[in-house]
């Protein structure tokens, strides 16, 4: 964390909470929650609102098909700490880690839902080139994406292209496999209230 | 369908209009990344583009510069705020025009 009042500089209470996180995880507190308990009334708690209805609210996505976006768009911004988090999520609401595998190395080919795979191609380019046009949303509604769905997308995008920044800016530590299972088996339980 | 528009807009006033350690100017052209000088514009720079190329040395230079952590934490989520809302809006607008015309 190249900023250390991300690391140290919450109050009493949050540095309890974190305390039990990791007695309970056995894993260390993850960054991104350390970033949403700073100011929690300057950014966290106004974000976990943003996110919590992008991933857990009403939409005809799955869970996993919303965590597969947002693998994917943490792909696309290259942010090591998200690609990780995400993927594990969407392995555990798939239970099919073979599928997200797939479409994260060629989604081309990836035997995924067309209506899936336009929405996810989409989603690249909004990322990778910060813009799309009426004709790449039309792709998608050709693809049988309802306007409701794509507009369910656009809201992944805006949680996870957000944290993406934040996370490579602030540089958040990577940990291993194991603290992105606690972490995948808490998202699914609790959401991101 | 899933809603964030009501939480997406307050997420922005708290971040560009309520208190803060940052000044509501400086925010502000973070936010729209505009109007930054000197090493704060390199560093915001960075988030707008490719944030995953941000380093130490962009955050020395903003501390050098006399910014607070705190201000600098302020300051990033509003730089990092400002180009996804951008992007998202860009998005909005493309599938109200793919829609209307159909």
């Amino acid at each position: 964390m190249r900023l250390a009042i991300l690391d140290h500089g919450h109050g009493i209470g949050t540095k309890a909470l974190f305390a039990f996180i990791r007695a309970v995880s056995r894993q260390p507190t993850p960054e991104v929650v350390k970033l949403i308990m700073y100011l929690p009334d300057f950014f966290g708690t106004y974000m976990k609102k943003v996110t919590h209805e992008a991933m857990r609210g009403p939409s005809a996505w799955s869970v996993g098909d919303r965590e597969l976006m947002a693998a994917l768009v943490s792909q696309t911004n290259k942010c090591e700490f998200c690609i990780k988090a995400h993927t594990a999520v969407a392995v555990r609401a798939y239970r099919d880690e073979a599928k997200v595998s797939a479409a994260l190395a060629d989604l081309d080919t990836a035997a995924i839902e067309e209506p899936l795979r336009a929405t996810l191609r989409m989603l690249r380019k909004l990322t990778r080139e910060h813009a799309v046009d009426a004709n790449d949303v039309r792709a998608v509604l050709a693809a049988g994406v309802s306007r409701e769905q794509i507009e369910d997308a656009l809201a992944v995008f805006f949680a996870f292209d957000t944290i993406n920044r934040l996370a490579d800016a602030f540089e958040f530590f990577v940990p291993g496999p194991k603290a992105f299972e606690a972490g995948a088996k808490f998202l699914l339980a609790r959401g991101y209230r | 369908m899933s809603n964030i528009r009501d939480a997406r807009k307050a997420l922005v006033t708290r971040i560009l209009e309520g208190d803060g350690k940052a000044a509501h100017t400086q925010r502000r052209a973070a936010f729209d990344n505009a109007g930054l000088a000197g090493p704060l514009s390199s560093l915001i720079n960075k988030v707008t583009t490719d944030a995953y190329q941000v380093g130490d040395e962009d955050i020395a230079a903003a501390r050098a510069a006399g910014l607070t952590e705190d201000q600098i934490f302020e300051i990033v989520v509003c730089a990092a705020v400002g180009q996804t809302t951008r992007q998202h809006d860009t998005a909005l607008a493309a599938l109200q025009a793919a829609t209307e015309k159909e």
